[in-house]
């Protein structure tokens, strides 16, 4: 180890520890209710700024610490972390309020459900996504369609129910920004989270 | 002579713009893009001001006009035209106001009486030189925009013979990255309905979406990401106390409150697939409404409360079908296009306005439910959640324009249309009309 790398090894975590602490205090709250909330006294008259930052709801606690699912199966030697396997491909797409499976989806999801029965242990989140178009609720359904019907593929091919954890985020979490088919065509998809 | 008129209309063109950004700075700007051509004239004549400052706190009579003339229905007079700026009845010269071509006057006067304010108005019909209407009000300085829209209610009553819905509020989810650190941000205001007093409801890095008005005004029901997954939660906008209502497995999704306020329809997948559901808020006891393997959602209740329309595709295609809020078998209702989603009832009944899909474009259209008639009301290609007015007036909907998700609304004539840009960047979206506010006397 020469001088630099030990210099670097040295400073990497500390580093990390920077960047950590250096984090705005924005992302701290990732949730606000009523830091501006009306109140009000007699008949909906007055509404006044009342402050009332901070809920004392239990159901606030969970879920809003929490970063994504990381992958933890991150040792040698596995095929998920082969960019070139068909594993590195973790999305699919559809077509216009569709989810039949497409031929070139078929391969990439029988590659997932081979790596999960053979890896039991191994839980993924399918996550269904849509394009900006038609309403928003019947996207959050559509989403979940789509998720469904990989995951169905996925139990064919010998994947545990409890391997798969289904969400949909209908057209709230769109891949690409854009207005056009090119943005849509990317967002109609499901995504496998290790 | 030619030089000092056009420099008249270019101060006017300022005054204007002068009065836009003072509408900017609170949140939303309102940009009327049609419609003003039929419309009826009428002045609102400045108010009288008596009081310690040089200035009064609000300009009443510029809020009133502001009202009318986004309703589409008044062309207030400019200022610059008026001949004379009555404050009592006394000093109305009717002929003047004959000549000017308007019909209808409104005038007032506000005094300062300690920490009070005493707002009074009279309205005019300039042709048979009577007064319509007068009231006076005494209130505290914030609720001087809420007196002002009432008399805008007061003088459109009076005039049209329905009821004004210019003192109500609407309810919007936005969708921005923050600069500071590079992540978006998903949010849930409340506003006037004019744009002014933008609160924030709730904020949240993960999606917010189909914000629900409680029947008084009081409430939210909402659909938050926060969880990782759909779950729904209501949200008293004044208190910011809030529970989770449904956190079942699969989606919890499109909570809709009934007009009475006990239960809530929803859209939940925990028995396999989306089906609707009504919840009894209070005891949180549920009872399902489909069975189907297609999508059903978008509940939306008939005011009487004996119906619910909602999105199925259990036709192939998304279409709207209607169901008796206790369960039974369902009845198709459109049958035009291939894609007709996301109903809303009008405060009457008698018609639903939905999302139309033609052409790929997506556009709101009104179903009159007697002819079954269907009219579409905006032109644009990615028009979506439409919301009426508690006086069934007007439809607020969300549309794109310069690639950027903004509100708009428009009349149910589709004669007026009217664009309501959010002043920051990001995205606006899911505007939903809030009921009548109670009115103190």
């Amino acid at each position: 180890m020469n001088a630099f790398t030990r210099t670097l090894a040295v400073l990497l975590p500390v580093a990390m520890l920077w960047g950590c602490s250096t984090t705005p205090s924005t992302t701290d709250a990732d949730l606000t209710a009523g830091d501006a909330a009306m109140t009000t006294t007699g008949g909906g008259m007055d509404d006044s700024g009342m402050v009332g930052s901070g809920i004392g709801d239990s159901d606030m606690g969970s879920g809003v610490e929490v970063g994504g699912i990381q992958g933890n199966g991150g040792f040698v030697g596995d095929p998920l972390q082969d960019p070139n396997s068909m594993l590195a491909k973790r999305t699919v797409y559809f077509d216009f309020d569709k989810s039949e499976i497409k031929s070139e989806a078929r391969e990439i999801i029988e590659a997932h459900a081979q790596y999960l029965s053979a890896n039991p242990s191994v839980r993924i989140v399918v996550e269904g996504h849509c394009d900006e178009r038609g309403t928003r609720e019947y996207n959050l359904s559509l989403g979940e369609r789509r998720g469904k019907a990989v995951q169905q593929v996925m139990s064919l091919l010998g994947v545990s129910s409890s391997q798969i954890e289904l969400v949909s985020y209908g057209e709230e979490r769109p891949a690409a920004m854009g207005h056009d088919e090119s943005a849509w065509a990317l967002n109609r998809r499901v995504e496998f989270l290790y | 002579m030619i030089i000092l008129r056009f420099f008249g209309q270019f101060v006017r063109v300022l005054l204007i713009l002068l009065a836009m950004s003072g509408v900017a700075r609170a949140g939303l700007t309102i940009d009327i893009i049609g419609g003003v051509d039929a419309a009826q004239p009428i002045a609102v004549v400045p108010f009288g001001w008596q009081g310690p400052a040089m200035n009064p706190p609000q300009d009443i009579a510029e809020i009133i006009a502001g009202d009318l003339r986004r309703s589409g229905l008044f062309a207030p007079l400019s200022r610059g035209d008026m001949l004379s700026r009555p404050q009592d009845g006394t000093q109305i010269n009717y002929r003047d106001w004959r000549l000017l071509g308007t019909s209808s006057l409104v005038i007032g006067r506000m005094t300062a009486v300690g920490d009070q304010y005493k707002v009074q108005f009279q309205l005019f019909d300039v042709n048979r030189e009577t007064q319509l209407v007068g009231y006076s009000f005494s209130v505290p300085e914030k609720e001087l925009r809420r007196i002002a829209h009432q008399i805008s209610d007061i003088v459109y009553e009076t005039l049209t013979g329905d009821k004004g819905a210019f003192n109500t509020r609407m309810a919007y989810i936005t969708s921005k990255v923050w600069r500071t650190n590079n992540v978006r941000y998903y949010a849930l205001h409340v506003a006037d309905i004019d744009g002014h007093n933008p609160q924030l409801v709730i904020r949240s890095r993960h999606p917010i979406m189909s914000p629900s008005w409680s029947p008084d005004g009081r409430k939210l029901a909402y659909v938050s990401f926060e969880n990782r997954r759909s779950m729904i939660f209501v949200q008293d906008i004044f208190t910011a106390e809030r529970r989770k209502l449904a956190g079942f497995k699969g989606i919890n999704g499109a909570p809709s409150w009934s007009p009475d306020g006990t239960r809530m329809a929803m859209s939940l997948s925990k028995d396999g697939n989306s089906e609707l559901y009504v919840m009894h808020v209070a005891s949180g006891k549920l009872q399902r409404l489909t069975n189907h393997r297609a999508i059903d959602t978008e509940p939306s209740w008939s005011p009487d409360g004996q119906n619910i329309a909602f999105t199925s595709d259990r036709g192939g295609k998304p279409q709207i079908y209607q169901v008796s809020s206790h369960g039974g078998k369902p009845k198709r209702l459109t049958f035009e296009g291939r894609y007709n989603a996301k109903p809303t009832y009008s405060p009457d009944g008698k018609r639903i306005a939905m999302v139309t899909g033609q052409n790929g474009n997506f556009r709101i259209a009104v179903l009159e439910l007697d002819s079954g008639f269907v009219q579409i009301l905006t032109k644009s290609r990615l028009d979506e959640s439409p919301s009426f007015a508690p006086n069934g007036s007007m439809i607020i909907y969300a549309t794109e324009y310069l690639n950027r998700g903004v509100l708009a609304a428009v009349s149910v004539d589709g004669r007026v249309q009217q664009r309501i840009a959010l002043d920051e960047d990001g995205d606006a979206r899911e505007p939903v009309w809030g009921p009548f506010l109670t009115i103190n006397k």
